[in-house]
């Protein structure tokens, strides 16, 4: 995901002079350091300094420019995160901030590497916008619609690195604010957003194991959501699944619980999420996530239980 | 030319008028105390410490000569609480109107106590203290980018250079050699509760605290409209330029000058009358 953010960034600032990236001392990877080298005036390293980083993100906007903020999520958003809400948000400024690692992928850094509750913090600012793509192929897609968009300051929550491709073959293309089917089918819908899509693809193949016809769902915009769309998977399906690298309070779990109850869903809702704490465990991402209680296994029995 | 070699800006040409401006700041006072009978409470002491800051910015270093008369500088409040200086600046410019200074703080007014992005004359949201000087390297350094010869005046409070992201902004400007920014702090030696040289004694020295992070710094008479002038004018400029301007929290009326009340409070009837009087009697 880093990787392909950082060719598609390359690919478009050799169009648009207006786009510049601006780091808070994380080495750039990939084409970013290409990006660096052809146009070392648009490539701003601020730093260990998150609060100059969106600051001055904010004032090249003001100016007309397209900057980027990037760095690990919880430094792009939490560290800075007064500079985010009045600078970007408050003043509604085209201003992309790309967290790296959203939810807990650096599984061996620790908590306070670990932006498990950023997409709630995100979604809770007026005028933001939340964007998490679920593999490569959406970040690309996801960086095309930021580098160009008109619309206020965006929060791209990406992974790291080494994502599996989930998205060939997805029925529907990728659209800002727009859910998008994987696959489609008429019993379950399992929704997910992020590189956790993994699990929640493996899950899916669990439901039609099962005999079921499935839909996979990549709910990339997170904010603004696709209430209609999410409204219609939950009249259209028997049984709606939920699965998110995010806390379970202000993520996608909760607001479709939400949907479902205003509009008087009558299918089974489970939503599966990272837990409301902070687990001291290293290790791979799996690992992490097991911590939480997020593996196929789990998801299957209690799935299996009720 | 790449943009952070620190490109020498040249001299300004606009002359200054120690007369006129004596004249503008009392009127700029007197607007401010009218509007204060409207409201329960407004920032008045801050606004009077940086009055004569401010209109030595738009009426004598700020260049005018966009074809609509807006600003060919930029102009950014740091000290959003001070606003009321650059509001009754505005109304005489005509970008803002009397109307609108009517509705400050009310219903279906633009106007509020910190100014806000959208509002004509307002470069960007403060009132959260720490925030414009990082914009305003950030509007610098894209001005550099473009290879224009606009020039960015910040206007701080001394408080704000209590806020770490200041001093984040600080270094930054000075990694960046920002020839086309140039901060001027209001040195009013209060913050809300008790006096920097007092409570902070570690706040001072601040020249050499600014030209250690890679800035030019003087200290100038933040009431004389000449000696302001001259700080920003005299520059060398070819780095980032701070001046750091002696202030009376409250200047032009007695009863307000170093008392920190008037940080956030409206004058009576009977303050209000007496304050009126010391205006026209320095006007006289």
């Amino acid at each position: 995901m880093r990787n392909t953010f950082a060719d598609t960034f390359y690919e478009a600032g050799k169009r648009d002079k207006r786009l510049a990236i601006v780091v808070a001392d994380i080495s750039p990877a990939g084409s970013i350091e290409k990006f660096r080298k052809e146009f070392p005036d648009r490539f701003v390293n601020t730093g260990v300094a998150e609060q100059i980083m969106i600051g001055m993100c904010a004032g090249m906007a003001l100016r007309g420019l397209r900057p980027f903020a990037y760095t690990i999520a919880t430094f792009t958003l939490y560290r800075p995160f007064e500079f985010v809400r009045d600078d970007l948000c408050y003043q509604n400024l085209p201003v992309t901030i790309v967290g790296i690692g959203g939810g807990v992928t650096y599984s061996t850094l620790g908590g306070t590497h670990h932006a498990q509750e950023d997409v709630a913090i995100a979604c809770a600012i007026p005028n933001m916008n939340v964007i998490a793509p679920c593999d490569p192929a959406e970040t690309r897609l996801a960086t095309e619609w930021c580098v160009t968009q008109e619309r206020g300051p965006v929060y791209l929550r990406l992974g790291k690195a080494g994502e599996p491709v989930l998205t060939a073959g997805a029925a529907d293309p990728w659209a800002f604010g727009k859910l998008r089917y994987l696959s489609k089918g008429g019993d379950v819908c399992v929704l997910s957003y992020g590189p956790v899509m993994k699990l929640a693809a493996e899950v899916a193949e669990w439901f039609k194991g099962r005999g079921k016809s499935v839909s996979l769902a990549s709910c990339h915009t997170i904010k603004p959501l696709d209430e209609a769309a999410v409204v219609r998977a939950l009249q259209s399906h028997k049984h709606v699944v939920v699965i998110e690298e995010m806390v379970p309070h202000g993520g996608l779990g909760s607001r479709v619980k939400a949907l479902a109850w205003d509009a008087g869903a009558k299918c089974r809702l489970d939503a599966f999420s990272l837990e409301d704490e902070f687990h001291h465990v290293y290790g791979g991402h799996g690992d992490v996530l097991a911590a939480h209680g997020l593996t196929r296994e789990r998801i299957v029995a209690r799935l299996e239980a009720a | 030319m790449s943009a952070r070699a620190g490109k020498r800006q040249p001299a300004l040409r606009n002359s200054p008028d120690a007369a006129a401006a004596r004249k503008r700041c009392l009127a700029y006072r007197r607007r401010i105390l009218d509007i204060s009978q409207t409201v329960s409470a407004l920032h008045i002491a801050p606004a009077f410490s940086c009055v004569e800051i401010v209109d030595a910015l738009y009426n004598a270093v700020m260049r005018r000569n966009n074809p609509d008369g807006s600003l060919h500088d930029v102009f950014l409040m740091s000290k959003g609480h001070g606003c009321m200086v650059q509001y009754v600046i505005l109304e005489e410019m005509g970008v803002l109107t009397p109307a609108d200074l009517a509705q400050y703080c009310r219903p279906g007014g633009k106007l509020g106590a910190h100014p806000d992005y959208g509002v004509p004359g307002v470069t960007a949201s403060t009132g959260s203290l720490g925030h414009g000087l990082g914009m305003s390297v950030g509007m610098a350094y894209a001005e550099k980018l473009k290879a224009s010869d606009v020039r960015v005046f910040c206007v701080l409070s001394d408080g704000e250079f209590q806020e770490g992201s200041t001093w984040e902004a600080m270094m930054m400007a000075g990694n960046l050699r920002l020839s086309n920014l140039v901060a001027l702090m209001d040195n009013n030696d209060f913050s809300g509760l008790e006096r920097m040289s007092e409570g902070h004694k570690a706040f001072y020295p601040l020249l050499e605290k600014a030209r250690s992070f890679g800035w030019e710094a003087v200290e100038a008479n933040g009431h004389d409209h000449q000696a302001l002038f001259d700080a920003v004018t005299g520059r060398r400029g070819d780095r980032p330029l701070m001046v750091v301007c002696k202030t009376v929290k409250g200047k032009g009326v007695s009863y307000m000058e170093h008392v920190p009340i008037w940080h956030y409070r409206s004058p009576n009837k009977q303050e209000y009358e007496q304050a009126v009087r010391e205006l026209a009697e320095v006007a006289s």
